[in-house]
This record gives C-alpha cells, sequence and structure tokens, in this order.
C-alpha cells in the first residue's frame, strides 16, 4: 500500500501541470478557458508576469510534493525492521539559512519586477498635449453602474464630458482602436466592477467615489463587459458589449450618436 | 497553587496525587438528582473537555448544512434553472422547482458565513482549542471554566439569528459573506438587505463574542496554567499555535465588532457610516449618506484577513504534532516553527489591502500591501519545507492522520502558490472576484484546514471517546475526499475569467464555453460530498462500536496520551510533570522510539 499512496502524491504535481499545459496550449477539453487572447499590450505584459509566477509555481509544486512523494516511498517503517529507528535531528540550521534566504531573494525580486505593470495599468494616467504642455488626458467616456446595466456618456458638440449636450447610450461602448482611452466611472447605486478579461481591465465602480480607467486596445473586435462585484439579483446578467473599432468608424459612429440627438 | 522544584519530583507527585483526589471527593459532592447532574455535565458544562465536544458536534452538523448549500450552489452553476431535485419542488412550488436568483446570492452567502463563522473557526478554536490546551499542558482545566461554558453557549444566539434570517424577505442573507455596503445596508438595492442582514450582523457578533471569551481564556490558561516543567519552549504546536491564533482573534475582533455595530446602525437607525453622499437604489433616495463605502472594506479586511491564519494556524500546529509522531521523528525546527507561526501572525495584520487592489483603495498602496503579502509567504514556505525535514529520515506510519497530515502539506503548497500568484497587482487586475480565487480559497479552507480537521478527529477520537476509529475507512475517506477536492477545486483555476457569484454564468456569450468545465466540477463536488458519509458513519460507528484504544494508541509522547481515555473530570490522575519537549521520538538512548514528556528517567 506504500507504493500507491506515493503514487497518489507523486500524481498531484504531474496533473497538475499537465492539465495547466493542456490549458496553456488550448487542447481538449479545455480549448477556452483563461482569459482570451489580450487585446493590449499591457495585457500581454500582464499575461508574461502571470505565465512567469506560474512557472516559479510548477517548479516549486513539483519539488516539494515529488519529495513527499518519495519519503512516503523511501521511509516508510514497512520497509525496515521492526527495531529500526527513525533519524533523530531536529534542526539543521545551515539548510534552514538556505531555504529562508534563497525564497526571499525570490520574493523580494518578484515584487519589483511587478511594480511597473502595476503602475502603467493603474497609477500612470495616459497624457496629451494641450498648448505644448503635457497633462492627463481627459477622459474619453463617463460609465456609470447601475443595477443591472451600463450606462455611457460620450461628449456633445463642446467635446466636453458632464456638459448638457452629451450623448448616452446603454450597455454598447464604442471605441477606437490604438488610441489611449481614459474612462471615468460611477456607479448610481451599490458597487459594481468594470471588468473585461481580453483586455485585463478591471476597476470597481464605488458610489461617492470617482474612479478612472485606461486602456490601449491593439486591434478590432467585439468584448464583453461584465461586472464583478455583487450588485443584487441580476448581478449575473449585468453585462455590455465593447466594440472596438477603427478610428474612422469611430468617428462615424460618434456622428450618428450625434445626429440621433441633435438631428 | 504554588509548585515548585525543591522536593522531589516523586514526592511531589504523591503529595499532589492526594490532594487532587481529596479535592475531587471534596469539590463536587454527588448530585442527587440525575436531571440536575446531566444538565449541569453535559449542557451547561463547565469541564473543557464536554465544551470542545458541544463545539465539535455543533460545528459537524453546521458543517454538513453549509456542505448541502455548496453543493445547491454547485446544482445551479452546472444547470442553470433547472428544476432543483428534492428540495426544488417544496422551495419553489411557484416557479416550478427552480430557484430564483436572490436564492442563488443567499446560498453562496451563506455557505461562506456559516463555513468560516460556525465551522472552520469554531471548530479550531473551539472544539480542539478547548478540548486539547488543557490537556496539553497539563492543566486540569481552562482558567476561567463558567466563561467558557458562556463561549458555547453564546454559539446558540448566533445560530438562531442565522436560522431565523432565513425567514426574512428576500430568503436570507444575500449580500456576500463581505457584506460590502451599500447593498447590504440599503434594502432598496436587495430585499434581503432588511431585516435578514440585521440577523446575519446580530449573529456574527455573538460569534465575535463568544469567540473573544474563548480566546481570553486560552491566553490565560496557556500563560497561568502549564504543568511544572512545562515551559513555553516545551509546549506542543498545537498549544502554541491555539495561543498564537487566541492573541490574533483578539487584536483583530474588536475592529470587527465595531464594524458590524457601524452596519447595524446604518441598517436599524439610518446612520451614514458606510453610505455616500446622496446615495440611492432603485429611485429611492438613502434617508442618510456622506459616510464612506471603503470603510466597510478596510474595517473588514482588517479583521478578516487576520482571521484567515485564524482559520489556518490551529490546523498548521496540529498537522506538525501528527506529522513528527507518525515519522517517529523530532519536529524539524521547532523553534522556527514557532517563529513562523508568529510572523505568520504579525504580518497577517498588515496585508488586508490585497483584498482591496481595485477596489478603489489609493492604488500606491497596493504596492506596499503587495510586498507584505509576498513577505508572508515567506514564513508559510519555512514551515512547508521544515513538515518534509521532519518526514525526512522517518519511520512513516501511514495511518489516516497521517494520510490527512500529509494531504494537508501538499494541499497548502498549491493553495499558498495561487496565493503567490493573485498577491502581484498586476495579476490581480484579472483574476480578482473570479473563480480563480474561489480555487484559491478553498484550497487553503478546504483543502488544507479541513484536511487537517479531519486528521485531528481521527488522531484525538481515541482520546476524547476512549475509541478507535476504522482505519479501513478512514482511508477510503482520505482518498475519495483527496481525489475529488482536486478535481473539484484544481479546475477551478482555469475559470480564471468568469466572475464570482454569478447565478447564471452563461447567458454572458463570453463565458458559455466554460459550461462543460463547470458541469465536471458538479458531478466532482458531488462525489466528494457523498465521501463524506464514510466519514459519518465512521464517526458514529465508532463512537458505539470502535476498538477500545487505551490511554496511548498512538505511542505519542504528549501530555494528553499520559491521562485515561477519555479523561476524567479534572483530567490527570495525578499533577503531571514535565521533563522534556514534545517531540522526542526515536531517542538513541532509549529502546522505544517515543519518550513521554512526563517520563522522568532515561530507559535503557
Amino acid at each position: 500500500m506504500n507504493r500507491f499512496w506515493s503514487i497518489l502524491f507523486f500524481s498531484v504535481p504531474i496533473l497538475a501541470i499537465v492539465t495547466f499545459l493542456l490549458t496553456q496550449f488550448a487542447i481538449w477539453p479545455f480549448e477556452q478557458v483563461w482569459f482570451g487572447e489580450s487585446f493590449s499590450d499591457a495585457g500581454k505584459t500582464i499575461d508574461g508576469i502571470f505565465n512567469g509566477i506560474h512557472l516559479l509555481c510548477a517548479a516549486i509544486l513539483l519539488g516539494t510534493v515529488m519529495t513527499i512523494g518519495w519519503i512516503i516511498w523511501k521511509f516508510d517503517h514497512r520497509r525496515y525492521q521492526s527495531n529500526s529507528k527513525a533519524a533523530y535531528f531536529s534542526h539543521n540550521t545551515t539548510l534552514e539559512l538556505i531555504w529562508t534566504a534563497i525564497p526571499a531573494v525570490i520574493l523580494i525580486a518578484l515584487a519589483f519586477v511587478q511594480m511597473n505593470a502595476w503602475s502603467e495599468n493603474k497609477m500612470e494616467r495616459p497624457m496629451t498635449s494641450v498648448n505644448g504642455t503635457m497633462v492627463e488626458a481627459p477622459p474619453t467616456v463617463l460609465v456609470k453602474a447601475k443595477q443591472f446595466g451600463w450606462e455611457f456618456y460620450y461628449p456633445g458638440a463642446d467635446g466636453i464630458l458632464e456638459t448638457e449636450d452629451d450623448l448616452y447610450i446603454e450597455n454598447l461602448m464604442v471605441v477606437p482602436e490604438r488610441t489611449d482611452i481614459v474612462m471615468q466611472l460611477e456607479s448610481r447605486d451599490v458597487i459594481h466592477s468594470f471588468f473585461v478579461s481580453d483586455l485585463r481591465l478591471k476597476q470597481d465602480v464605488v458610489p461617492g467615489m470617482v474612479q478612472f480607467a485606461w486602456f490601449n486596445a491593439n486591434r478590432t473586435g467585439d468584448l464583453q463587459i461584465l461586472c464583478t462585484e455583487l450588485c443584487g439579483f441580476g448581478h449575473y446578467k449585468m453585462n455590455a458589449k465593447l466594440r472596438i473599432v477603427p478610428q474612422a468608424e469611430y468617428e462615424q459612429w460618434l456622428a450618428e450618436l450625434q445626429n440621433e440627438y441633435y438631428p | 497553587m504554588p509548585r515548585s522544584f525543591a522536593t522531589s519530583a516523586t514526592e511531589t507527585k504523591t503529595k499532589i496525587m492526594a490532594e487532587t483526589s481529596d479535592n475531587l471527593l471534596t469539590a463536587e459532592p454527588p448530585r442527587q438528582n440525575a436531571l440536575v447532574r446531566f444538565w449541569t455535565t453535559y449542557v451547561f458544562a463547565t469541564d473543557h473537555k464536554i465544551i470542545g465536544l458541544q463545539f465539535l458536534f455543533s460545528s459537524l452538523i453546521w458543517f454538513a448544512i453549509g456542505g448541502f448549500f455548496a453543493l445547491a450552489v454547485r446544482w445551479q452553476l452546472a444547470w442553470p434553472w433547472s428544476d432543483m431535485p428534492i428540495v426544488g419542488p417544496a422551495l419553489f412550488a411557484e416557479s416550478g422547482g427552480q430557484m430564483p436568483p436572490e436564492f442563488y446570492n443567499m446560498l453562496f452567502t451563506m455557505h461562506a458565513t456559516i463555513m468560516i463563522f460556525f465551522v472552520v473557526i469554531p471548530i479550531l478554536s473551539g472544539a480542539f482549542g478547548n478540548y486539547l490546551i488543557p490537556l496539553m499542558i497539563g492543566a486540569e482545566d481552562m482558567a476561567f471554566p463558567r466563561l467558557n461554558m458562556c463561549s458555547y453557549w453564546f454559539m446558540w444566539p448566533a445560530f438562531g439569528c442565522m436560522v431565523l434570517s432565513f425567514f426574512m424577505p428576500g430568503y436570507g442573507p444575500a449580500a456576500g459573506w463581505t457584506s460590502y455596503p451599500p447593498l447590504s445596508v440599503l434594502s432598496s438595492s436587495a430585499p434581503s438587505s432588511g431585516g435578514a442582514q440585521q440577523l446575519w450582523v446580530l449573529s456574527l457578533l455573538f460569534v465575535g463574542v463568544s469567540s473573544m471569551m474563548g480566546s481570553i481564556n486560552y491566553m490565560t490558561t496557556i500563560l497561568q496554567m502549564r504543568a511544572p516543567g512545562m515551559k513555553m519552549f516545551r509546549m506542543p504546536m498545537t498549544v502554541w499555535a491555539l495561543f498564537i491564533t487566541a492573541i490574533m482573534q483578539a487584536f483583530a475582533l474588536p475592529v470587527l465588532t465595531a464594524a458590524l455595530l457601524m452596519q447595524l446602525s446604518d441598517q436599524t437607525f439610518q446612520t451614514g457610516f458606510f453610505i455616500p453622499e446622496q446615495a440611492a437604489a432603485n429611485n429611492s433616495t438613502a434617508a442618510s449618506g456622506g459616510g464612506q463605502v471603503l470603510l466597510w472594506q478596510h474595517l473588514f479586511w482588517f479583521y478578516s484577513h487576520p482571521a484567515v491564519y485564524i482559520m489556518i494556524l490551529p490546523a498548521m500546529g496540529m498537522v506538525s504534532d501528527m506529522l513528527s509522531c507518525f515519522s517517529r521523528k523530532p519536529l524539524f525546527g521547532y523553534r522556527p516553527m514557532v517563529y513562523s507561526i508568529t510572523a505568520i501572525a504579525g504580518l497577517g495584520f498588515v496585508v488586508w489591502g490585497h483584498h482591496m487592489f481595485i477596489s478603489g483603495m489609493n492604488r500606491i498602496l497596493a504596492v506596499s500591501f503587495m510586498v507584505s503579502t509576498m513577505l508572508i509567504a515567506l514564513p508559510s514556505g519555512i514551515k512547508v519545507f521544515n513538515w518534509i525535514g521532519t518526514m525526512w529520515g522517518g519511520r512513516l506510519h501511514l495511518t489516516t492522520p497521517m494520510l490527512f497530515s500529509i494531504g494537508f502539506v501538499s494541499m497548502f503548497v498549491i493553495g499558498g502558490l495561487s496565493g503567490i500568484v493573485m498577491s502581484a497587482p498586476p495579476v490581480d487586475i484579472v483574476i480578482h472576484d473570479t473563480y480563480y480565487i474561489v480555487a484559491h480559497l478553498h484550497y487553503v479552507l478546504f483543502g488544507s484546514s479541513i484536511l487537517g480537521v479531519f486528521g485531528a478527529i481521527y488522531f484525538w477520537f481515541p482520546k476524547m471517546f476512549g475509541r478507535m476509529m476504522n482505519e479501513t475507512l478512514g482511508k477510503m475517506h482520505f482518498l475519495l475526499t483527496f481525489i475529488f477536492l482536486n478535481c473539484t477545486f484544481f479546475p477551478m483555476h482555469f475559470l480564471g475569467r468568469m466572475p464570482r457569484r454569478y447565478a447564471a454564468p452563461y447567458v454572458n456569450e463570453s463565458l458559455e464555453s466554460l459550461h462543460d468545465i463547470n458541469v465536471f466540477i458538479t458531478y466532482s463536488a458531488m462525489l466528494m460530498g457523498a465521501a463524506q458519509l464514510i466519514f459519518a458513519i465512521n464517526f458514529f460507528g465508532s463512537l458505539f462500536c470502535g476498538k477500545n484504544s487505551g490511554r496511548n494508541p498512538w505511542r505519542s509522547n504528549t501530555l494528553e496520551w499520559t491521562a485515561p481515555s477519555p479523561p476524567q473530570h479534572g483530567n490527570f490522575e495525578s499533577q503531571p510533570l514535565v521533563y522534556r519537549g514534545p517531540y522526542e521520538y526515536s531517542h538513541p538512548d532509549r529502546e522505544d522510539d517515543y519518550w513521554p514528556q512526563t517520563d522522568p528517567a532515561i530507559q535503557k
């Protein structure tokens, strides 16, 4: 039976890594899992960090759990004579220092590696040039979340948001590709969260606060916006369409919307 | 009574033995009325062992209830809006047996609430804390037996409120176990946020009071009532872990209590701690405002992140003891183990922000919380390496508790590693509030804590009831639980874009393709649930028909095994004296491969 239990524990990391690889290469039955192919360069960076850490995890998982399996294989008491005793030692300072120092270095390195990606995604809002000076880009679209839908406001003829001539559309957001899009996120009632997995973009929308989020989509396509913060019974169906189109098509769409409102 | 080593050990022993037996006779005169005796012995008991068993039984009952809630959640995720078997027609006659989305929200809310506050915390701190601390440190009872009794009986108003809340509008509390305002506070945003949510808050307040009484008791008992010779660094890891846990609870609980009272006041008296200016839902404006929505999240996670460690540290301690005992080998790195538990507890208070990376909290703060979260992986890693070091070179006895302990270690590796993944804020942007998180937390809470609890039940059952549990059934239970828990929770990692708390994810076209994998997870979860029947049969069967265990069936060193099984009121026949640490297995000078802490001499 000792063989059986060690094989059970050997199989944990092996099966874990094999299924993981199947998902990474989208092989049956895992054709469409994870987050989908990234629609932004920032998303590719996140994927890189994600895969890098998983690689590290796979190595540690393999190392530790395979060792456990081997210990069960090797040190089962039934493999030894009944009077044979276990090794008597209670510590090994060198070994302990090594397995404290190495993970510490790895973890601190890990912390530094990802700081840039965080600041790029969440802290360094895109800049734009106004009369020769660089300022934070004004929001392209104002998003208001409510139970259970999304409202999108585009600047009207004056080019400024939150004025009387704003254009309003529900559950459809259209943006141009290869452009920095800044969103101003507000909530009408409870907490919601703006999530587009293909853009690796998520931001909680908190009542009483104004949040900003930004992205730059590198190709066109139809994506789905989901709510990821429990907001009531309709939480699961609080989705909206995000359409990424070429610049020209975007301008045409905006003009049509303008026409609809102010013919 | 003052104790010293001035007199020789044997002399003290006999003297105290005489004293204790006198005390036992005089302190508790036999009562005439059998009914009164029953009530004072088994219901309003002050004996720490009975209280421990009370906690154990009520937690196991809630474990079954919480498990059914989980299966109902899984049913809906695999076959949304289909008729629920058995309970469907009875509960939802008007909708033809399908659960409404509000009911689904109630299910996952209550699954988490029950499992965290009624199962894992009470079974670790309440059941094993109560049962083991006095026995393992050689005390007659807890420092405050009546406070101890109160700490159990304060759970019952909590149970009562929780059960009552199911009969309130909206099927019961349904704002998630994290209960974020304004959803949880404005009843216009969800029908359940009225009476049901108030009862939920009240219930948790009672649980908090109960835990607080327990932790004060544990700290005092461990600091003041250790047997002669039981230095702090001769205590078993179980006691160390429970001690640190008690300290964490005592520091974290006041914050939760304050936050809960604020939420209750927002719901009841229309104050505005957590309600922002001009808040509204469903076209009805809130009566108050001016509060801070994120304040609740900060306060809540300031308690609930330490609570994560409250839910695993005691299991780590018990697993350390079981691994050492069944490897017949000293625990590797006893002091580093103690220090790493302390480090985990200390760091546990400064990592709560990692639950709030994308909440709207100051984004620079995320970086500091990321660093502290990464650091917490270090003591956790040291613990894993030390457990492996403990088994290395041992003579492993693969009994059921040992298998569960090894299972604990390997599942903790998986849960800990996915913790590193999500501690990276850029990665958390994507996986926050998705099934990746669900996978992680179940690997830690079910894969680790619950496997540790099962191991501990198999290990200390002989002490609790004087009978052995069946090994064959125990191993079957382990094997099936281990396989199906991995089949259930591992694939959830791949659902990294499926948001949590979705009643019917597949109405969103971007999630349609995830249906098959969810069906697989549901089948695995059902089989995992079924495997627990083996445990129930084994538990109750062994309670009545188990083999007689004797005092020390596992040939273990710690003090509880020198008491009779089950120990009588007052625990030990004579005052135990402690001569050495708890991990002297396979000492080269001895013929036996174990050396009880109370054994005075070197036996050649």
